[in-house]
C-alpha cells in the first residue's frame, strides 16, 4: 500500500486523525513530520499516548522525511503522514517530489490568520503558499473528517 | 493548603455537560471550571488552560487518554507546578473530587483513578 493521507494539522496526532481517519483508512502506522517533535523524547512519548499499540509511530524531520519517503510510499501497510503548519508541508513537498496531495485538516486561529473555513485560519502569506502548492502540482484540498467534502484550494484560500 | 480547583477538558460539550451535572447532582458549583478543545489549534488550547487554572494547585481532567486535550494539558502541568493530570474522566471521579479538595494534586490524582475505576462496571441482570 502507500501513504493513503498527508494531512497538515496543528494538533498533529488526535482523535480525528487516529480514529476519524486511521479507522477507515485502516492505517498501520502514522508519520509525524515536525523538527521540534523529532529532536525532543518526552513530545514523542506525549504523542504516542494518543495512539492504539497497533499502529506504529514514526517520527521525522523534514531532511528525515524527505529521504525516508519513497521507503514509506512502497510500505505494504497504510500509512498517514502528518505536519504541523504550511511551512513544514512545502518544505516537504520541496525536497520530495512524491508528494502529491496534501489534506488541509486543522489550521486554527492565531494573530494575523483569518477564517477561511470553520477549521481553517490562513494568514494571506500562508493562503499564497497553499496556492503555489498546488499551482506545482500538489493537489490541496480542505477536509476534516473523512465524511466531509474536499473542498479544493481555490474554494478556501 | 489551598482547595484544589478542578478543570475538566474535553471536546465538543461534554465538559460542560459534566460541569452541571455535578451542580445538580451536589449543589457545588464553585470547584470545577470546564474547558472545551472546539475550534482550538495548541496555542489556542493552551490559553484556554492558562485562562481556567489561574493561580495556585490545580487538578485536570481530561476525557482520553491521547489527542489535543490530552497533550495540551499534560504539556501545562509540565511547564506548572502543583497540577496533575488524570485522562477518562467520568462523573463518579467528578463527585469524589469535589468533595476532597484538600489534598495535593498528586493525591487527588490516585483518588481519582481509584474512584473512577469503581464506577465501571457491570450491574446485575
Amino acid at each position: 500500500m502507500t501513504l493513503a493521507l498527508y494531512r497538515i494539522d496543528d494538533r498533529l496526532i488526535h482523535g480525528q486523525v487516529v480514529v476519524g481517519w486511521g479507522q477507515p483508512l485502516n492505517a498501520s502506522f502514522i508519520v509525524l513530520v515536525d523538527d521540534e517533535v523529532s529532536s525532543s523524547d518526552w513530545e514523542q512519548d506525549l504523542y504516542r499516548m494518543g495512539v492504539p499499540p497497533q499502529i506504529e509511530v514514526i517520527f521525522a524531520s523534514v531532511d528525515q522525511a524527505a529521504a525516508q519517503l519513497s521507503t514509506w510510499e512502497a510500505d505494504e501497510r497504510v500509512g498517514i503522514l502528518l505536519v504541523g503548519d504550511i511551512d513544514t508541508a512545502v518544505a516537504l513537498a520541496q525536497r520530495a517530489p512524491q508528494v502529491r496531495s496534501f489534506n488541509v485538516g486543522g489550521v486554527h486561529h492565531r494573530t494575523g490568520r483569518r477564517e477561511r473555513l470553520r477549521f481553517v485560519y490562513l494568514t494571506d502569506d500562508e493562503a499564497a503558499k497553499l496556492r503555489q502548492l498546488a499551482a506545482g502540482g500538489v493537489e490541496v484540498t480542505a477536509q476534516d473528517v473523512p465524511t466531509a467534502r474536499a473542498i479544493p484550494v481555490g474554494e478556501f484560500t | 493548603m489551598s482547595e484544589l480547583r478542578g478543570i475538566i477538558v474535553s471536546h465538543a460539550a461534554v465538559a460542560q455537560a459534566m460541569v452541571a451535572a455535578v451542580r445538580a447532582i451536589t449543589g457545588i458549583d464553585n470547584a470545577l471550571t470546564a474547558v472545551s478543545n472546539e475550534g482550538c489549534g495548541t496555542d489556542q488550547l493552551a490559553e484556554r488552560l492558562r485562562d481556567a487554572v489561574g493561580e495556585g494547585p490545580a487538578m485536570i481532567f481530561v476525557d482520553l487518554p491521547g489527542g489535543s486535550c490530552m497533550t495540551s494539558s499534560t504539556r501545562y502541568a509540565k511547564q506548572h507546578a502543583e497540577i496533575a493530570v488524570v485522562t477518562g474522566v467520568n462523573l463518579a471521579m467528578l463527585l469524589d473530587f469535589v468533595f476532597h479538595r484538600n489534598i495535593s494534586p498528586e493525591e487527588a490524582a490516585r483518588r481519582a483513578v481509584d474512584a473512577g475505576a469503581k464506577a465501571i462496571r457491570v450491574t446485575a441482570a
